[in-house]
């Protein structure tokens, strides 16, 4: 008995450590792996340890001695303090090359020689960048201050030693040593060892999903061995010490042990440890003390900084940025060389300063001061101003209303700052299926029992039309804010809020609030126990049927009617049962937050009494619970029921009844054999030769039955007291009806919400039993003897019960169908039942086959009955397993294959995985688009194709093409004789190959071809020779899908795409699968709320649905392209603009480097004057409306063809500022040549009218104006002459060198000054002009075509955007595709695959 | 029951700004909208051409190059930078009336005031009058800062040093006997730099100030003895002074010398013959450069300048024909969508 438990005990931990793995994930045996090493040895510690005692514990000195080095756990996540800010923060800013160019600029000026303007002035520039970005840091560092004074004020209760009591104290008071105890859905504020749990075994549950994304609940022990459990752990005893190795950052693995005062030294290992910022869930209350806080804790210490991705237009702007810089070197060149030549010709005229200076230095000086001059060329304001601009862009993100999710009241989390407009520019988006395309939220659709489907067409009608009263949960739930938004952005390793909802508090809530709740307290349930999964609407038939099962009346009837056989009854019942225990799921109820144990409810008690009566009454203990059923006439459906799985037993003491027995089917017939070889014959003989028809069979089961149940009535009186106690339990089980499943899986929860929709409930689940509830029968336990967990190469699970009502073990098999079809055997023996059990699994097959192409995840679910001698054997070859150290997992393995074979198919269930709303639009939007849609999932193929169907990813002509190879060779043999394949096709439709990169929308109705690949092809196909033809293929192909792959190829994958194709890449996924795929592509999307948070923590942006993305990409990415391209080519304008006029004012002064404008006005011009608008044009641009953008997804094109950020463009760009500043410089000069004006006289007006192109130039760019617009425009020219004017009125000596005194003044109020500028403004924007007003009516853009149409009446918009339509893309919307012909092809593999 | 307001905290606020719905103009350039803008402002533009070519025609300028360097110019003699204190007389006519008022300049070529060493050679605390500085001249005078002897030029720096030195005097030539037209030389610099900018020091006389300095080696006079006529136009504010110390934008330029508003002469010059008596002291020869005196009236719009109106008339036109192609493609391009 005692080995017997810790088999046990063992295999809960397994559970545990396995547990993180959902049904899809590749397994992994490392966690297991570790967790043997720390039990085979404790005590091998790597590297130094550490010595924990008690703080408030007897051993106060040794506890002084060696805690001294321990960190409290005050956490401090900010860069700077107040003292070391200006410091830190400078020495940081300096790491950036701009800052040093701007130092170096500094420096420059003041050497003597080359000094330029005053010492202050070239300081300003880098002074204002330095204190913006200050500002920013500041302001950043402050918010995170202000987050971690929340976290470190959180309250928990810790052990204080003199008033001997728990005492609330805040997080960052907590000390290594301390007692803390914790209650239900509280925080945990520090690592710390379990002490003491108020579970009578010890264990405790902790969700990790802020540590690590997982949803599911993990078991921790209690430290083994220690004295104190089950009563109330008393710290003030707590004499043992504490060792355990150093702080590090492995959160699967912790070692140490823990020496009692008697020298017992007992192993510490990570079952034992609780991790900070996990949540305490399922348990009353558990006291820990703590080892590792504040920044050593394991949470902490994977607490990585924020991304710093560089987008792909940064990467041009350098480019260009060197250019400038080209640019700049090849102006101070002339400058130098003009002046040195200019000294030359010199003969000692009155005006030369210094004589001795010899031509060429003096060009060497000029060349340095020139650069000073025009440092202006080198945007690197622009860098400042495009973070800002960011900022912006990102503010308007976040503030999207439509990306808002009402539901979780979340809206986007923009964690990547600096990316905005590489989401303008996608070419391929590689999107993970579950829960990115689906919700993730798996609804029981419909089942096959017993080769019968049940449609649950009512089911399905809610499916679809659950939409709005979803939304009404959503208006109703109080309580959801918390659910997302806390976890946002820095939240990653201490999720704060305080969320210890106590549980009394939780019971206290009304039903009503009920619903919302789970999405609150515990969000990671909410996807499993939505009120969707909850809620299935029973298909009636069924419903019928299991009344049957219940109901006093014996279905006598001949079935034609539907009436079901008894045997089909038992089927159903196996089924249910089935659904309700074979699974992982832990039960808890608000009502009952600890973990339900069965033993402690008196109703169970009572009914092992009752079996224990029955086993008295009987002569045998199987056939008793048959004779012993109460009468018909009484209200117990529970008898039928029971005799109905007795009955096989009955049977074979009961030689009259074995034919009907027999010809029911695999199921019996089996127990018979087993039961009862030595009648096999018999059974056999008369079964086959008695059966003709289901029919008349099934009348004599009926009859045999009828002769049963009046054996029975004889019996009657015995039972009257048991009813009386179900009746109780019944109404007792009414009472709690708010049970909670958390299952690892969404599958497994929705098929016991499916059981249970069925009356079918599973109430509770211990270690040694589950309590499951049938209809008609009540609660029962059902002892658990084993459960054979799922991993994906057996790709099922099984549990061994002993039945409930038969006593017979039994093992219930789930599954994927594949397996189980072949797993599941026709029984050898009766022929009658042979071909009666083909029938069943053809029909399932039929079934399973409908399920898929309806795009429904399949499970088979079978059983078996074990003799008990069989399970003797089984079971000691499986405790060998569980017990050897060597080759264990094969072991375990080969004794799970032992175990589940000759199964007998029960029926198979379809769960439908919900499309998000809007998927197919979005999707079709995106294809439109031009962005390549690839499907990488670790589904199966037909699911991942059926999905993919759905979501429109297909069009109806298109043609897959199919890749499931075997070897490497036949894998290359296929890629190439697909691509040609493609490419033949391709000609023949001319398809555009070589503009292949966003031109398909546009090739209409032209079929695309469709890769479906899957994982193991993919694994060739990633091999260097081979991916060249991959990616050759790909790139011919519409879409690709990749099915079953591992979370290491998706990120293979994308990185081939992006590394190889060098296109802008975008990954979404939504699970810790999908977090490599999401941190290699350009644009890493994570979709929140589902399945944890470890996909939005890795990503750069964080959507709650699918469909935000067709907005994010198409209005926001088109938008935030195409402002920040124009606001860039704007900036280098500006610059090339204003600094030339420096330039050709060269020519006038000997190339002294002399500038025509009061320094000050120089350098503030580009830093004030003009820096404004540009930021406005680059956050609040739009050249298109957002609808128009929604409607016509082919615009977004411009970004990803780059239309607008180009080298021509940026030449063209750099001419114009040539042409500008030209025309700019010389009216001015001409105006003003021969005349008696002044230096600074000739740089007003140029400054003037360069201020008023530069602005107006913007105006003629810029596609909106606002009211923003204008009132920026207007101030900042407001500003200029403010400026100037006050300037020239006050600064009398504060400009050395210049005389600005009355200069703008005596200017302004002359007229010419104003003929000159309106001259210049004229005629240095009537090019632009020119050239936009031609291009624009001769060839317009699709953009700005679709930039008129916004201009126009709705009614001619909607007229327009019809022809629209019909015009760009000749494709027809699709009919929903499961009634899609092309799609049949693509079904069979066969069509264009190569099987090798 | 539930309150629908404040369960949406993360929920953005929905305004015109935050979700980008403001209304905007959209400033589409297109054929059909640039016609007008451009009929009109070529239009405007060839008014104002007309106008400015118009006002320019009938600017009266003369020119006189006084350099010297050909041989049959009367400065010939003096262009030879040995001979000191040099007079020339240059003669010339007019044959109607050159209207009033008549402003008189001096001209030089190829002279870099713009150079940048040579601009940033001052010290404008000294020439606000700040003793200290009269003491002490600012770094960045050299190498006109201190004289060979150590002592403080004031005021300091290239610009002042090479101040304009010449002198004019023009006499009408009336039957054979010289008369003087009448120069008027207040106001002729900037009013801001002889109130504001510059500024003697507060010492009477003044001469007092500059005890210990020396004046700019190519001077021949202190700042302090600069007119002798009024004593208030010396030192700093001294009109020329200040005309000088404007440096000019670029190398060919020329500077007001004096205006001629006074007498028989406010009206202008009448026809007649004319000799201009040039006091030839500042060399030029050394680096190409040219002298003139420029005799012109002024307008509205300052000096003669045909550039201007001929630019007005030619971007005007070029407007109004750019207009008519416009309209060709309008009519041609109008909508190509809409069939």
């Amino acid at each position: 008995m005692e080995r017997l438990h810790w088999v046990r005990h063992r295999c809960r931990q397994l559970l545990a450590a396995d547990s993180g793995r959902g049904w899809y994930s590749a397994p992994d045996g490392l966690p297991t792996k570790s967790s043997l090493e720390t039990h085979s040895s404790p005590f091998r510690f790597s590297g130094k340890r550490r010595t924990v005692f008690a703080r408030h514990g007897p051993r106060q000195q040794e506890y002084e001695a060696t805690s001294k080095g321990y960190q409290g756990n005050a956490i401090r996540t900010t860069k700077y303090s107040l003292l070391s800010f200006i410091p830190m923060n400078l020495f940081q800013q300096f790491h950036r090359a701009a800052n040093l160019y701007f130092l170096f600029l500094v420096l420059l000026n003041w050497v003597p020689v080359v000094e330029a303007f005053q010492k202050e002035i070239t300081m300003i520039p880098l002074l204002v960048v330095l204190t913006v970005i200050a500002f920013k840091d500041g302001l950043e560092d402050y918010r995170r201050y202000r987050f971690d004074k929340r976290v470190n004020n959180n309250i928990v209760r810790v052990y204080s030693g003199k008033q001997k009591a728990y005492i609330d104290q805040r997080w960052q008071d907590v000390r290594v040593g301390d007692f803390v105890r914790l209650s239900c859905n509280e925080i945990i504020p520090a690592d710390m060892l379990l002490l003491y749990s108020s579970d009578p075994h010890g264990v405790c549950y902790i969700e990790t999903a802020n540590l690590d994304g997982e949803t599911n609940l993990k078991q921790r022990q209690v430290v083994a061995d220690l004295p104190l459990q089950g009563v109330e752990f008393t710290p003030e005893s707590f004499h043992s010490c504490i060792e355990c190795e150093n702080p590090n950052n492995d959160l699967s693995r912790f070692r140490g042990y823990m020496e009692h005062s008697s020298k017992v030294r007992v192993g510490l290992h990570n079952n034992n440890l609780l991790l900070r910022s996990c949540t305490i869930r399922n348990t009353e209350t558990v006291v820990g003390i703590v080892v590792y806080a504040g920044h050593e804790t394991k949470a902490m210490k994977n607490n990585s900084g924020p991304r710093y991705k560089r987008s792909q237009m940064e990467r041009r702007l350098n480019v260009d940025v060197l250019w400038c810089v080209l640019l700049l070197i090849i102006m101070c060149l002339v400058g130098a060389i003009g002046h040195g030549l200019w000294m030359a010709q010199l003969k000692d005229p009155v005006f030369l300063v210094d004589a001795e200076t010899s031509p060429a230095l003096a060009g060497f000086y000029v060349f340095w001061t020139m650069i000073i001059v025009m440092q202006v060329l080198i945007p690197i304001s622009l860098y400042v101003s495009i973070e800002i601009v960011k900022l912006g862009q990102i503010y308007f993100i976040q503030n999207d209303l439509a990306l808002y999710n009402e539901q979780l009241d979340s809206s986007i989390q923009c964690r990547a700052l600096n990316i905005t407009e590489d989401l303008g520019q996608i070419q391929y988006l590689f999107s993970d299926k579950t829960g990115t395309l689906t919700e993730n939220k798996m609804v029981f659709c419909r089942c096959s029992i017993y080769g019968m489907e049940y449609p649950h067409e009512e089911n399905a009608r809610r499916l679809q039309v659950y939409e709005p009263e979803e939304n009404e949960v959503a208006g109703r739930s109080l309580t959801l804010k918390s659910g997302c938004s806390a976890k946002s952005l820095s939240c990653r390793s201490l999720s704060c809020n305080h969320s210890s909802v106590s549980l009394h508090t939780l019971t206290a809530e009304s039903e009503e609030e009920e619903d919302g709740l789970p999405g609150h307290t515990q969000p990671r349930t909410s996807a499993f126990c939505s009120r969707m999964a909850k809620e299935v609407v029973p298909d009636p038939e069924l419903v019928r049927k299991l009344n049957c099962l219940a109901s006093p009346v014996l279905p006598l009837s001949d079935g034609s009617s539907g009436t079901p056989s008894s045997l089909e009854l038992t089927y159903i019942a196996d089924f249910f049962l089935a659904l309700a225990i074979c699974n992982s799921v832990v039960v808890s109820s608000p009502s009952q937050p600890r973990h339900v144990v069965p033993e402690a409810r008196t109703p169970l008690k009572s009914l092992e009494d009752i079996k224990l009566m029955f086993q008295r009454f009987s002569f045998s203990p199987f056939s008793a619970l048959s004779t012993l059923s109460p009468p018909q006439t009484k209200d117990s459906p529970r008898s039928f029921t029971s005799r109905l799985f007795a009955r096989g037993k009955a049977g074979s003491f009961t030689p009259a009844a074995i034919p009907t027995t027999t010809k029911d089917g695999a199921d019996p017939g089996q127990e018979a054999d087993l039961e009862a070889s030595n009648l096999r014959h018999k059974l056999d003989s008369p079964g086959s030769a008695r059966v003709e028809g289901g029919d008349r069979g099934n009348r004599k089961v009926e009859d045999r039955e009828t002769e049963d149940e009046d054996k029975m009535a004889s019996l009657g009186g015995a039972t009257e007291g048991l009813e009386d106690l179900t009746r109780e339990l019944d109404a007792d089980s009414n009472a709690d009806d708010e049970l909670v499943y958390e299952a690892e899986s969404p599958d497994e929860a929705a098929l016991v919400h499916a059981a249970r929709a069925y009356r079918c409930t599973l109430r509770g689940r211990s270690a040694e039993s589950l309590l499951v509830e049938l209809p008609g029968i009540g609660c029962l336990s059902v002892r658990l003897l084993h459960i054979l967990p799922f991993d994906s190469t057996r790709k099922r699970m099984s549990v061994v019960v002993r039945h409930p009502l038969t006593g017979q073990v039994v093992v219930y098999t789930k599954g994927a169908d594949s397996v189980i079809m072949d797993l599941a055997e026709a029984p050898q023996g009766a022929e009658q039942a042979e071909e009666r059990y083909s029938h069943i699994r053809g029909q399932t097959q039929k079934h399973l086959d409908s399920y898929a192409r309806d795009g429904l995840r399949t499970l088979c679910i079978a059983k078996k009955i074990l003799e008990e001698e069989e399970y003797e054997v089984w079971l000691k070859r499986q405790l060998f397993a569980e017990t050897s150290i060597e080759n264990r997992e094969e072991l375990l393995m080969e004794s799970a294959h032992r175990l589940e074979t000759n199964l007998t198919l029960l029926g198979a269930t379809g769960i439908v995985d919900r499309l998000q709303e809007e998927v197919p639009e979005t999707i079709e939007a995106l294809q439109r688009a031009g962005i390549k849609v690839w499907v990488l999932t670790g589904d199966k193929q037909e699911t991942a194709i059926n999905i993919a169907c759905a979501c429109k990813l297909f069009r109806p002509n298109d043609q897959f093409l199919t890749a499931n190879c075997g070897s490497k060779d036949a894998c290359e043999a296929l890629l190439q004789e697909l691509r040609l394949e493609v490419e033949r096709s391709g000609e023949s439709l001319t398809e555009p190959s070589a503009g292949g990169r966003g031109g398909e929308t546009s090739s209409g109705t032209a079929a695309g071809f469709i890769l479906v690949i899957d994982g193991r092809t993919l694994d060739w196909a990633l091999q260097e020779e081979l991916k060249g033809d991959f990616l050759e293929l790909s790139r011919h192909c519409k879409a690709v899908i990749c099915c079953r792959s591992t979370p290491l190829q998706k990120s293979q994958v994308v990185r081939l795409v992006r590394d190889q194709l060098s296109v802008m890449t975008l990954a979404i996924g939504d699970g810790a699968n999908d977090v490599s795929m999401i941190q290699v592509a350009d644009v890493g999307i994570g979709i929140s709320g589902q399945e944890g948070m470890q996909a939005v923590m890795s990503s750069d942006f964080a959507i709650s649905r699918f469909k935000h993305l067709r907005k994010l990409l198409l209005v926001h990415g088109h938008w935030c392209y195409s402002r920040l391209a124009n606001m860039i080519l704007y900036f280098f304008y500006k610059n090339v603009m204003y600094v030339n006029l420096l330039f050709w004012y060269q020519f006038f002064c000997g190339f002294s480097g002399s500038v025509m404008t009061n320094s000050w006005v120089l350098i503030l011009f580009n830093l004030i004057f003009t820096s404004v608008p540009p930021l406005i044009y680059g956050v609040l641009d739009r050249d298109v409306a957002a609808d128009t953008l929604m409607e016509l997804p082919e615009l977004y094109q411009a970004g990803h063809t780059a239309k607008v950020y180009v080298p021509s463009m940026f030449w063209l760009t750099i001419l114009d500022g040539f042409y500008q500043s030209l025309v700019c410089f010389f009216v001015p000069y001409f105006a003003y040549a021969g005349s008696d004006v002044g230096e600074l006289s000739l740089g007003s007006p140029i400054n003037t009218s360069a201020l008023l192109i530069i602005l107006l130039h913007q105006v003629i760019e810029s596609r909106t104006l606002t009211w923003l617009h204008v009132l920026v425009l207007l101030g900042s020219s407001a500003l200029y002459f403010a400026f100037v004017l006050l300037f020239s009125v006050s600064c009398v000596t504060c400009s050395p060198p210049t005389n600005p005194v009355g200069v703008e003044t005596l200017q302004m109020s002359q007229p010419l000054f104003y003929m000159v500028c309106a001259l210049a403004t004229v005629m240095a924007l009537l090019p632009r002009v020119l050239y936009r007003a031609l291009h624009n009516t001769m060839h317009p853009s699709d953009v700005l075509k679709a930039a008129q149409m916004d201009k126009l009446d709705p009614e001619r918009y909607r007229r327009r955007m019809q022809h629209w339509n019909q015009t760009h893309c000749r494709t027809k919307r699709l009919p929903v595709c499961v009634d899609n012909p092309g799609l049949e092809p693509g079904l069979e593999p066969g069509t264009g695959s190569v099987v090798s | 029951m539930v309150k629908e307001e404040p369960e949406f905290v993360n929920r953005p606020d929905n305004t015109a700004f935050t979700q980008q719905r403001l209304p905007a103009w959209q400033p589409m350039l297109s054929a059909g909208i640039v016609i007008p803008g451009f009929v009109l402002i070529g239009l405007a533009f060839i008014g104002i051409g007309i106008a400015l070519f118009v006002t320019s025609q009938n600017i009266q300028v003369l020119e006189k190059d006084y350099t010297g360097v050909e041989l049959n110019s009367p400065c010939y003699k003096c262009s030879d930078s040995n001979v000191k204190n040099c007079e020339c007389k240059l003669d010339f006519s007019l044959d109607k009336l050159f209207e009033g008022p008549v402003f008189f300049y001096y001209g030089l070529s190829n002279y870099f005031q713009n150079y940048r060493r040579y601009g940033v050679s001052r010290d404008d605390d000294q020439l606000s009058g700040d003793l200290a500085n009269f003491k002490e001249p600012s770094e960045d005078c050299t190498p006109y800062q201190y004289d060979s002897n150590n002592s403080p030029i004031v005021p300091c720096g290239s610009v002042a040093n090479s101040k304009f030195n010449d002198t004019f005097e023009l006499y009408q030539i009336v039957n054979g006997a010289k008369k003087l037209v009448p120069f008027d030389g207040k106001g002729i610099a900037w009013w801001t730099d002889y109130n504001v900018k510059f500024r003697n020091p507060d010492v009477v006389p003044l001469r007092n100030a500059f005890n210990g300095t020396v004046k700019p080696i190519f001077w021949s006079r202190p700042a302090y003895e600069l007119d002798p006529s009024d004593p208030a136009n010396n030192g700093f504010v001294n009109q020329d002074f200040l005309v000088w110390m404007r440096r000019a934008a670029l190398p060919d330029f020329r500077k007001l010398y004096r205006r001629i508003t006074e007498g028989d002469y406010a009206t202008g010059l009448p026809a007649g013959n004319y000799s201009l008596e040039i006091a030839y002291n500042y060399p030029v020869l050394s680096f190409d450069g040219r002298k003139k005196v420029v005799f012109s009236n002024v307008s509205w719009m300052g000096g003669k300048n045909q550039f201007l109106g001929i630019a007005y008339l030619v971007i005007g036109s070029m407007c109004v024909v750019m207009s008519m192609v416009m309209l060709i493609v309008y009519a041609k391009f109008k909508f190509p969508e809409d069939e």
